[in-house]
């Protein structure tokens, strides 16, 4: 049975706002039948001031597929129209307390259909802008559709390249066969076969020709600028998800970060870090450690 | 917690309090090893030799030396296909259907992979297969056919023994995967051609973690796993002794049921289709009640999806299953309502019921009173639906944008 906190339960048992809304003035219809979700949106929109006076919901769907609609109605309505188109699938699902990764794109498509709707409102076609595909990697939600675009567009070889640029695979790694088959597939469209052995990253912990080098080849302030360059690059993909990270202190091999957003407090947010960590290595070629700020030592920390 | 209502027993079986009992000594004084030259092995040798005898009986096996016990019924699905395969190198097709049990079809699937010829027989509405497309498969390259007895969403039963009979006549070996079928069809297997049949104990009041394979004597095997003697070598690994204890005794009790679950089970599952449908407007019974399990019914509810009609069915302490998508977090809705080409609206809120001898009559007519309820609670949510019958032209009425 699925995991659903008490909020997805109780808005499924009590759904708000069902039905079309009275007087609506905007429709959005989004979803996929043969994945067994879809809703139709209806909003009634204050033409002068462009606030969303009413919203009404009718879903075919699950139990989180309810909830997610009566969720995103009940976010939405007193907001204007431009506010409205800021929720983010992550605001629907922390509304909820959280979905479990298989039900995330029930999430997704409460935003779709609030976007459907605006677009129906302002009189422009609105046409979806992904596919969903079979979910392969479960600690980060994504999807095989998702995996071979990346693939393609960045001439990904590893499974270790896949999980840096999609995060798939970087957590428990149950999934690396279906990565791997994926790979396989990618490449043999280009003629390639997919090695296991190819590229790699090098294990930097265990080889300390690299590490030597790295260590000794920069002065610490350029080691710090290599450091801040590195996460600010990581940050695209962190706000995405609607969360962030800040450099707050370099301790030797140790670096301190804060994680904000939605990434802050969530399960995934110590793999992210791992993640973080990986690419600094990578980036430095020496061993570096990163941590939470909240376990920096208390002198250091300033108090 | 009030006492729920289980209708979920092609998903698993309550264990018998008999069985248990009789397991019990098993993890406590008799905890030898039966390949242990004492005392304490001794004992538990002969409990499986009474275990071996007792799925004899109620398969109609014509040795006992013919059951082998192995961990579950996936285990002897794999077992058996790869087996022939192992075993007839010069022969690189399967036959299998489409609507088999991942355990099946997700080998096949891997085993397409690898080189090997798999052909699909297809079914109709009601879940039946062509038999003429079947006898046109049959031939020298094919290692072996795999086809289920009866199928766990619908409980349709296929024409296993014919089956059988027209694969012997091509010399072709022929497997069953009777997880659902063992306990609710009488069997005769030493007068039948099946060469191979699986069985999951659970699913007959046995616990989890162990089934078993049935290996007709001469026919070319290859185990699994090898390593120690114990069941003569053809499943290593140390016995499970209690649980086999465990499953002897549910097939014991199993053959003394046989008749009341043909019956009076079989009336339960009756009253409760008639109920359903008497009170539910745009509903229908999937597969085919002709040729169906005693105890299984599967309804599609149109226009509604069924992960949403299960939690308000466990609200009310009812447990049954569903073969939409969003249950086991797949994309597509089950394999099997597509295979019959029941359309996405249905298939998607088709729930099973399946019941088992420790329902009563209360229980159902309980069940018969939640469901319509429960219906027009989640129709009034659906885009399909105005007021109380489907919109009109429900498809079209109702396209979302990337269907």
């Amino acid at each position: 049975m699925w995991d659903y906190s008490e909020t997805v339960k109780e808005h499924f048992y009590n759904p708000r706002n069902a039905g079309v809304a009275e007087e609506a003035n905007a429709t959005g219809d989004v979803g996929s039948l043969s994945c067994g979700d879809a809703l139709r949106l209806t909003l009634k929109v204050n033409p002068e001031t462009e606030i969303i006076e009413d919203a009404g919901f009718q879903t075919f769907g699950c139990g989180s597929a309810i909830a997610s609609s009566s969720a995103l109605t009940e976010i939405i309505k007193g907001m204007t129209l431009d506010d409205a188109l800021n929720v983010s699938n992550q605001d629907i699902a922390d509304y909820l307390e959280g979905l479990p990764p298989e039900k995330m794109h029930c999430s997704v498509m409460g935003r779709e259909a609030l976007q459907a709707a605006v677009a129906d409102y302002r009189g422009e076609e609105w046409a979806d802008d992904h596919e969903e595909g079979a979910l392969i990697c479960k600690c980060f939600a994504v999807d095989a559709v998702l995996i071979e675009d990346t693939i393609r567009a960045n001439n990904l070889k590893t499974v270790e390249d896949v999980a840096h640029y999609t995060k798939a695979g970087g957590g428990c790694a149950s999934c690396h066969e279906g990565i791997e088959e994926i790979l396989t597939k990618v490449l043999e469209e280009k003629g390639e076969k997919f090695d296991p052995t190819a590229d790699t990253v090098p294990d930097v912990e265990s080889s300390p020709a690299t590490l030597v080098a790295g260590a000794s080849g920069m002065t610490n302030l350029q080691r710090i600028r290599k450091i801040e360059a590195v996460i600010e690059s990581l940050r695209p993909q962190l706000q995405a998800d609607n969360g962030d990270v800040e450099l707050v202190d370099v301790m030797g091999d140790t670096i301190y970060v804060n994680m904000t957003g939605a990434c802050n407090g969530c399960q995934m947010a110590s793999m992210t870090l791992g993640g973080i960590q990986q690419r600094l290595i990578e980036e430095l070629g020496s061993f570096v450690k990163v941590l939470p700020a909240t376990e920096m030592p208390k002198s250091a920390a300033g108090v | 917690m009030m006492k729920g209502i289980y209708l979920d027993n092609n998903a698993t079986t309550m264990v018998d309090p008999a069985i248990v009992e009789e397991m019990m000594p098993y993890f406590t004084e008799q905890f030898g090893n039966p390949s242990s030259m004492h005392e304490f092995g001794n004992k538990v040798g002969f409990a499986i030799k009474k275990a071996r005898k007792q799925v004899q009986a109620l398969l109609g096996a014509e040795h006992d030396s013919e059951i082998i016990f192995t961990s579950c019924g996936t285990e002897s699905d794999s077992t058996a296909i790869l087996s022939a395969l192992k075993a007839q190198p010069e022969r690189n097709e399967i036959i299998t259907t489409v609507v088999e049990h991942p355990a099946v079809l997700t080998l096949c699937e891997q085993l397409e992979k690898e080189g090997y010829k798999v052909h699909y027989l297809k079914v109709d509405t009601k879940g039946q297969l062509d038999l003429s497309e079947y006898r046109k498969l049959l031939s020298d390259r094919v290692a072996i056919v795999s086809v289920m007895w009866a199928n766990n969403e619908t409980g349709t039963i296929f024409p296993a023994i014919e089956m059988a009979d027209m694969a012997s006549k091509a010399g072709v070996m022929f497997h069953t995967d009777a997880v659902q079928a063992v306990g609710k069809i009488p069997m005769d297997l030493k007068s039948s051609k099946i060469d191979m049949l699986s069985i999951s104990g659970h699913k007959l009041h046995a616990p989890k973690g162990i089934g078993v394979l049935y290996l007709r004597r001469g026919v070319r095997y290859r185990p699994l796993l090898r390593g120690g003697h114990q069941e003569r070598g053809r499943r290593a690994g140390t016995e499970n002794t209690a649980s086999i204890v465990g499953l002897g005794k549910a097939a014991e009790l199993a053959l003394e049921h046989m008749e009341y679950e043909n019956v009076t089970v079989a009336a339960m599952r009756d009253r409760l289709q008639e109920g359903i449908m008497d009170s539910v407007p745009y509903s229908f019974v999937t597969g085919d009640p002709d040729n169906r399990l005693p105890n299984t019914c599967n309804i599609a509810f149109e226009y509604i999806e069924g992960e949403a009609i299960l939690m308000l069915l466990n609200k009310q302490g009812i447990a049954a299953s569903s073969g939409s998508a969003c249950t086991s977090g797949s994309l597509e809705p089950s394999h099997v309502m597509r295979a019959m080409d029941i359309p996405y609206t249905a298939a998607h809120g088709s729930i099973r019921f399946s019941l088992s001898r420790y329902n009563t009559m209360e229980e159902i007519e309980k069940v018969i009173e939640a469901v319509p309820p429960i219906m027009v609670q989640l129709r009034k949510l659906s885009p399909y639906w105005d007021g109380d019958r489907p919109v009109d032209e429900p498809e079209k009425a109702f396209a979302p944008t990337y269907a």
